[in-house]
């Protein structure tokens, strides 16, 4: 076939495609670093503007009187209900999205049609916009004769990351190699052992990604708390009482005239961007040291 | 759906004639056993006594069958909803297909070794142990004492008696097969059922694993699926000579191999060499 191509014809070919390598490989790159960048960039942004109002008070105190009109005081009240409302919600959401995954891979494997349906479902729940939950919770709230309380938040950021703990930890399962199931099956195992015995233990990374994505949106949303978990300057000592979260106070301080009060707004959102990225890194650390015997 | 007297008889005339039919001698039996996948016929009328303490090689083409009728032996067929299963499978007189005993307990009376290993995410230890584990055993002197057994019986013990905490991903494809064979002996079955077990290996891994089937089958019953005409004549005590889902011939290598009667085992003799 070469014999058939003239050499100058052969050597453009090879330009041609050293070209196109070229590209792509630049094009990928600026797409990556771009990524990074912006990412990099909101963080920097972030505490460049808040790093001044950031003080020990305000992880530590609670509102005090006047705080959004320059007052003293910090935003503990929205740091510990946004850590119960996303802690309480993941917590529901691991519960029930778990064993859901591990069904769907595990006991409906025969049932494919079955099981892409439910993904189907699932992905749907995903993509509703988090406002529509929060109006769901709200009529939910009202028919259980309930007011905006922190059991309410939870309920409410709970129905909202389920189908991210299912869908993300879903998709690991996928990945497992069939001969894992057939190995433990042949083994004698029955599928509640193959699930919690070693699907589980071999999806463990997919699992604490799951966790940190699930967490990561209860955390950071406002929608779903705004009509939910209320609002208020005191901490929450009971499930029935209203709960601040840090993504509203972020809003109410961004939303003031005054400058000082929009620059506690970045430092709040410092002090929620550390707390994921302490959850994440111990997340991380978790994941390492309990699938050190997993095969790669 | 009361039956008459005569019909009755006759039933119970037809279970003694089937109950007599069963070879006491073989491990397993297979009568008439089908599968179909949709349309697709995958075995068709399959008959065959597997003997005690022997190495059966099923050999075929890719895609007559071998692997699935391996599954059914063990009831891996099934995970997978398409395929129908019909026919009888005798071990110890039990019929695994039209049973109600439990199927994880029918599974443990067979090992299955793998085309590649599947070690568990587990340590090297806790990959031995779950089998043990499986088996009711807590004591821990005597898993111990199991776990160091079988992996001796696989000749491992040497090899990892110093990293059995370590993962099983530390240790060479040849190892992690060998690991995977002594999990599986951990459950104590009748019969190690080996689907081209060597496929993965290098042919020194794969020596190591022939000759420990020479050294297993005086405990166990091996039934091994092999591509490979050479490994056949090495190991088999019987060879079963498979095509398009059917039993073409059986019998001992020698017989089978030097004088072929099918057009087909002769075909796959001559392009299999």
């Amino acid at each position: 076939m070469f014999s058939d191509i003239s050499f100058t014809e052969r050597r453009n070919m090879n330009k041609r495609k050293i070209i196109e390598e070229k590209l792509f490989r630049v094009l990928s790159a600026v797409a990556t670093y771009s990524l990074i960048a912006t990412l990099a960039f909101i963080i920097i942004l972030i505490f460049i503007k808040g790093f001044h109002a950031l003080s020990w008070d305000m992880v530590f105190k609670a509102p005090k009187g006047g705080y959004y009109y320059g007052g003293e005081g910090g935003v503990l009240n929205a740091i510990v209900g946004s850590l119960y409302i996303s802690i309480g919600a993941t917590l529901i959401a691991t519960l029930i999205g778990v064993p859901a995954a591990l069904f769907i891979n595990v006991h409906l494997a025969r049932y494919k049609r079955t099981q892409n349906t439910i993904r189907y479902i699932i992905d749907a729940l995903w993509g509703v916009p988090s406002i529509v939950y929060g109006a769901f919770g709200f009529s939910l709230m009202l028919f259980l004769g309930m007011n905006a309380s922190l059991l309410a938040g939870i309920i409410t950021v709970a129905l909202l990351i389920t189908p991210i703990v299912v869908r993300t930890f879903d998709e690991v399962l996928c990945t497992i190699p069939k001969g894992l199931y057939e190995a433990s099956m042949a083994l004698g195992s029955t599928r509640s052992e193959i699930s919690f015995k070693i699907i589980f233990k071999q999806g463990f990374p997919g699992f604490i990604t799951a966790l940190l994505l699930a967490f990561g949106r209860g955390i950071g949303d406002a929608a779903s708390v705004l009509f939910t978990a209320g609002y208020t300057d005191l901490i929450p000592i009971h499930l029935d009482e209203p709960a601040a979260t840090l993504p509203l106070a972020i809003f109410f301080q961004l939303s003031s005239p005054i400058p000082e009060v929009r620059e506690r707004a970045y430092a709040a959102a410092v002090i929620l961007t550390i707390i994921i990225l302490i959850i994440s890194l111990a997340a991380r650390f978790l994941s390492k040291k309990y699938t050190k015997t997993n095969l790669k | 759906m009361y039956l008459l007297k005569e019909e009755m008889i006759a039933h119970d005339k037809t279970i003694n004639i089937m109950k007599t039919d069963i070879d006491t001698e073989s491990v397993l039996q297979i009568k008439n056993l089908n599968v179909h996948a949709g349309d697709h016929h995958i075995l068709k009328n399959i008959n065959l006594r597997i003997p005690k303490n022997k190495v059966i090689v099923l050999l075929g083409p890719s895609g007559c069958g071998k692997t699935t009728l391996l599954k059914c032996m063990n009831r891996l067929t099934d995970i997978n909803k398409e395929l129908e299963v019909s026919g009888h499978i005798y071990i110890e007189n039990d019929d695994i297909l039209n049973t109600s005993t439990n199927v994880p307990l029918i599974r443990q009376k067979m090992g299955l070794l793998g085309q590649r290993p599947y070690p568990l995410p587990m340590s090297i230890y806790k990959n031995v142990a779950y089998g043990i584990r499986l088996k009711g055993v807590r004591d821990k002197k005597m898993i111990n004492y199991s776990v160091e057994k079988h992996l001796k019986e696989v000749g491992l013990w040497d090899e990892v008696k110093d990293r059995l905490h370590h993962s099983p991903g530390i240790l060479s494809i040849g190892q992690q097969q060998r690991l995977c064979l002594a999990r599986g002996l951990a459950v104590k079955p009748r019969i190690i059922l080996a689907d081209e077990p060597t496929s993965a290996l290098d042919p020194i891994s794969s020596k190591i694993i022939e000759n420990l089937f020479r050294d297993l089958k005086l405990n166990y019953t091996i039934i091994l699926v092999t591509h490979v005409l050479r490994q056949a004549v090495r190991l088999a005590d019987n060879v079963v000579f498979m095509s398009n889902g059917e039993i073409i011939e059986q019998g001992s290598p020698q017989k089978l191999f030097k004088h072929p009667k099918s057009a087909k085992l002769k075909e796959y003799m001559v392009n299999g060499n």
